[in-house]
Formats: structure tokens, C-alpha cells, sequence
């Protein structure tokens, strides 16, 4: 569908899913744990601003909750929750990245294609005016698949299971107006719990192997050889 | 005919007033920076000057070195001459597209490093192999940049690029939005300004076009210093006429075009502003994080081709 057909505010969805997938490439170019942070908060600000728009579009008002319930948890509280959590355990800047970092620009880039690729069949399907975000939401699931698998330290690898997360949800907006609210809210509760789970993760990780570099899990003695 | 004339008369102006523009950029600065500052036609005087001292050559100097002031500013001129600047109904406009520009440029830029490293001074070298290193980052995305442009309308050429851009209705490209920040970021470093390079210090260790250009004196620095301006002012013409479109005349009628050099002209004044302020907030970055930076420019480039391609079509 050419983009000059359709009316300004559905223009001005297409232009936040692009926004939003270039945060996801800042998530992953970020080499300081706060300014992920700062990043992963904007990310959730422009799936809010997408989802409102979403909301009057559509006229589905009950997208207007969820709309809600990402700014709360999204844009404040996760991130007010991971910021207090890098304030307690002492690091603000360390983020290991595993790789070389323009070769990873690279590969999420290739993923965008293969997003765009895997989604052209599930765009036919599709009738609404806003199909074409499709792709673009599959690839920010995949890009914070990325930065799991490309990170060190255990906060940066939640940062990129939540990125994910924002993936699925815009998603569903953009795809069907959004879940079922019965799902939705359970989807909200789990990440909430998840948050807390990952807090206290964090020290247990940081109590059992003196830091949060998840790769020496993978020691199979306390003792460097 | 008079449709060339008007191509030569426009890249006769744009020559004179590029090192106004230069002036005016720097003039601006020190204000922000609670300076006087020279007048903003002090570069006028500065090439004056040059042009009538006398010309000091190393004897280790080949004729490569005699000859890169005259081939890198004619063929920045040659680069200028492609860029629609107050009309897009230009005859020069079908012999030259956007890759021919980005050529125009790689060739001064060659010539530009050969006559660094021709005296074998330790500074030209250095000076000549960062400018190539920076290039070769700045390169790709420029193109990338003008990839997406050239997609969305279908052509290579500026010209049609601007006359289509112009005449659409007010439509939100995502793809536009993300090749214009490519396009500033990259238009930034090849200009060699903050946060890149700085034009206003001789501090050996940053330094890059200035590095180059140690060795010159007389005419040809001057030849040499005004080329750089014409290619700050070449930039600023791309960023303003390609991303706010309006106001370029799309006919030769005499009354059009002089509304059209009106607008140019404050256009250019305004980004010259923003350009100024940005080198005010902004500190030079450390060399190697320069990567960094046009990595970002070719991202944002990339993103825009994607993005056309994902969700404009």
C-alpha cells in the first residue's frame, strides 16, 4: 500500500515503527548500562505514542488501557526498577559486548531483511492500514534476541528480553488492534513479576560468582584454571 | 541556450558566495561564544591576500603538488555545477546525477591526499591517510543516503529528485526522515567540521584537512582553502534543497527565479545558523570514535532504504 494514500496519523505510525526500530539498533550500538536504559525507555515511549494513535485510528478504545499500561510499566517503572537496581549493584557503565561491534550492526540489519522476507506472506493476510509494521515488529523481536545472545553482563540481556517483548506487543497492535485484554493483562503481570525476579536474580547471580558476567556460568569450577 | 547560461551565471554566484557562507558560519560561532569575530566577508580579504603573496615550494615538491590546488577546486566547481540551486529546469541537471557528484568528490579528494603526501612531511601523511579513512566510512552512506532518495522518486538525477520532492503533497516519509539525518551526519564529516574535524584550530594532533594543506602558501593555499568552502557550501545547498524542497523555482521565468535566490539564500542562512550552534554545543570527538560516528550515519542511511522498502511500497 503506497504510503501517500493513507491519512497523516497512519503515516505517523509507520514513521514511530520505523523510530521504533531504530531505537532497537541503539539498543544495540549502547555501550554504557544507563544509557540502554535511557534507550530502552524511549523505546517504550514510542509504542505508547504508537498505540494511542493506534486507539483513534482504529477507534478500539480499549487499546487506550494497554496504551496505558506500557507507559506505567514500560517507560517508568521497569526502567526506574533497572536503574535502581545498576545503583545498588554498583555498576553504571560496564557492558560487555561479545563480538565485534559493526559486524553485529550488520547482522541486525541482515535480520531486518529476513523479517521483511518472513512477513510478506502474513502482510497478504493482513487488512489493516498499518500491515506493513509487521515485518518491522518481527525484527525488533529478533534484534533483542540479538542483543541476549551478544551481551555479558546479565542487566543488558534483560534490557534485551524486554526489547522482545515490545516487539511481540507492537506486534499485536499493529497486526490486530491489540490482544485480548484478558491476555494483555496477564502478559503486563508477567513482565512485572519477571522484573522482580530478574532484581533478585541479579544478586544471587552476583552473591554466587562475585559478578554478573553470565558467561562464567558456564565455569564448571569455582577455581580459574 | 539560455538554458546553459543561466547554469553558468548560477555556478559563478554559488562560487562567489561560498566563502560568505564560510564567514557567516564562523562569525556566528564566535558570537555564540561571546567573541567579536571577524566580519563575516573577513575569507574574501583572507584570499585576497593569499592570492597576492608569493608561492614558497619544498624542493621535494613534484608537480603533483603544483597541480591539486587547480584540479580539486575545479572539480569541486564541477560538483557544484550539478546541484540545482535556485531552478531545477537546468540543462547540466542530464549531465550529471547524484553517483557523478559523489565521483566529482572521490576525485578531489584524491588529488587532495596525493598532494598531502607528495612533500613527505610526517603531518601530510597523517593528515592525508585520516581524510581517506574517514572517507572511505563516509562514502558508503552518502550513497546509501542518496539510494533511498533516488528510490523513493525513481530517478538518480538532483534535479528531478527536487522537482518531484516539491510537488508532492505534504506526505511523512519515515525513509526521507532517516536518509536526510544520514545525509547531515555524513555532509558534517565530509565538510570537516565539529565534531569531526576543526576548521578553526592547527592543533597538530587533531587536525586533518589542515594537516594536508601545511604545506601550501600563496595562491594555492587560497585555491585550496576556497575549494573547502565550496564544499561546505555545496553540502548546505544538498541538505537545504533536498530536504526542505519548497521554494525552488521549477520554471526559468525571471520573477520565480529571483523569489528562488531569495529563498536559497535565507534557507542557507538558517542551517548555517543550526551548524553553528551545534559546533557550540558540541566538543570534538576523539578521532577513533569517528567510526562510531559514520557507522551511525550508515545505519540511519540503511534504516531509511529499509524502511522505504518495508513500509512504503
Amino acid at each position: 500500500m503506497l504510503i501517500a494514500s493513507l491519512s497523516l496519523p497512519e503515516q505517523v505510525v509507520l514513521t514511530l515503527a520505523a523510530l521504533i526500530l531504530l531505537s532497537s539498533f541503539l539498543l544495540l550500538a549502547q555501550v554504557r548500562l544507563d544509557s540502554l536504559i535511557n534507550t530502552f525507555a524511549l523505546q517504550g515511549l514510542l509504542i505508547f505514542f504508537a498505540t494511542v494513535l493506534m486507539a483513534f485510528i482504529a477507534g478500539k478504545y480499549h487499546l487506550l488501557i494497554s496504551a496505558a499500561l506500557t507507559l506505567f510499566l514500560k517507560v517508568f517503572f521497569i526502567p526506574g526498577q533497572l536503574r535502581l537496581l545498576i545503583i545498588r549493584l554498583n555498576i553504571r557503565r560496564e557492558v560487555e559486548v561479545i563480538g565485534n561491534p559493526s559486524l553485529i550492526m550488520l547482522f541486525a540489519a541482515a535480520l531486518v531483511l529476513f523479517s521483511y522476507y518472513v512477513a510478506l506472506p502474513i502482510r497478504e493476510l493482513s487488512l489493516l492500514s498499518t500491515r506493513n509494521t509487521i515485518a518491522i515488529s518481527l525484527a525488533v523481536v529478533l534484534i533483542g534476541m540479538l542483543i541476549v545472545i551478544s551481551r555479558r553482563k546479565a542487566v543488558a540481556q534483560v534490557v534485551g528480553f524486554m526489547s522482545m517483548e515490545n516487539g511481540l506487543f507492537f506486534a499485536a497492535v499493529v497486526s490486530t488492534y491489540g490482544m485480548p485484554m484478558v491476555v494483555e493483562l496477564g502478559i503486563a503481570f508477567d513482565v512485572l513479576v519477571a522484573v522482580i525476579l530478574f532484581g533478585v536474580f541479579f544478586f544471587h547471580i552476583r552473591a554466587e560468582i562475585g559478578s554478573l558476567d553470565t558467561d562464567r556460568l558456564n565455569h564448571l569450577t569455582e577455581v580459574e584454571k | 541556450m539560455t538554458g546553459f547560461l543561466w547554469a553558468i551565471a548560477q555556478t559563478f554566484c554559488v562560487v562567489l558566495a561560498a566563502p560568505l557562507m564560510a564567514g557567516w558560519v564562523k562569525w556566528l560561532k564566535c558570537r555564540l561564544q561571546n567573541r567579536k569575530g571577524p566580519p563575516p566577508w573577513q575569507p574574501y580579504r583572507d584570499l585576497l591576500r593569499l592570492s597576492r603573496k608569493h608561492v614558497v615550494l619544498a624542493d621535494t615538491a613534484s608537480p603533483i603538488f603544483r597541480m591539486a590546488p587547480y584540479i580539486v577546486f575545479s572539480v569541486t566547481i564541477l560538483a557544484v555545477s550539478t546541484v540545482p540551486v535556485i531552478t531545477v529546469q537546468l540543462p547540466v541537471a542530464a549531465l550529471a546525477d547524484v553517483i557523478a557528484l559523489v565521483g566529482f568528490l572521490a576525485l578531489g579528494r584524491f588529488f587532495l591526499s596525493l598532494a598531502g603526501m607528495d612533500v613527505g612531511t610526517a603531518f601530510g601523511g597523517m593528515g592525508s591517510s585520516r581524510e581517506v579513512t574517514i572517507a572511505s566510512l563516509a562514502e558508503p552512506a552518502l550513497l546509501m543516503a542518496f539510494f533511498t532518495l533516488a528510490m523513493n522518486v525513481s530517478s538518480t538525477n538532483l534535479s528531478t529528485v527536487i522537482c518531484q520532492l516539491a510537488q508532492r503533497d505534504i506526505t511523512l516519509y519515515p525513509s526521507l526522515i532517516f536518509s536526510s539525518m544520514g545525509l547531515i551526519l555524513v555532509a558534517i564529516a565530509e565538510t570537516g567540521r565539529i565534531p569531526i574535524d576543526n576548521p578553526a584550530t592547527h592543533l597538530e594532533l587533531t587536525m586533518i584537512h589542515e594537516a594536508i594543506i601545511l604545506e601550501y602558501s600563496g595562491r594555492h593555499l587560497a585555491l585550496m582553502e576556497w575549494a573547502a568552502m565550496l564544499k561546505l557550501t555545496l553540502f548546505s545547498l544538498l541538505i537545504v534543497n533536498v530536504i526542505v524542497p519548497w521554494g525552488v523555482a521549477l520554471t526559468l521565468v525571471p520573477g520565480d527565479l529571483a523569489l528562488a535566490a531569495l529563498i536559497v539564500t535565507g534557507k542557507l542562512l538558517v542551517w548555517g545558523m543550526i551548524l553553528a550552534v551545534s559546533e557550540t554545543i558540541q566538543a570534538k570527538m576523539r578521532l577513533f570514535r569517528a567510526p562510531q560516528y559514520l557507522g551511525l550515519a550508515f545505519i540511519l542511511s540503511l534504516l531509511g532504504m529499509m524502511s522505504h522498502i518495508i513500509l512504503e511500497v
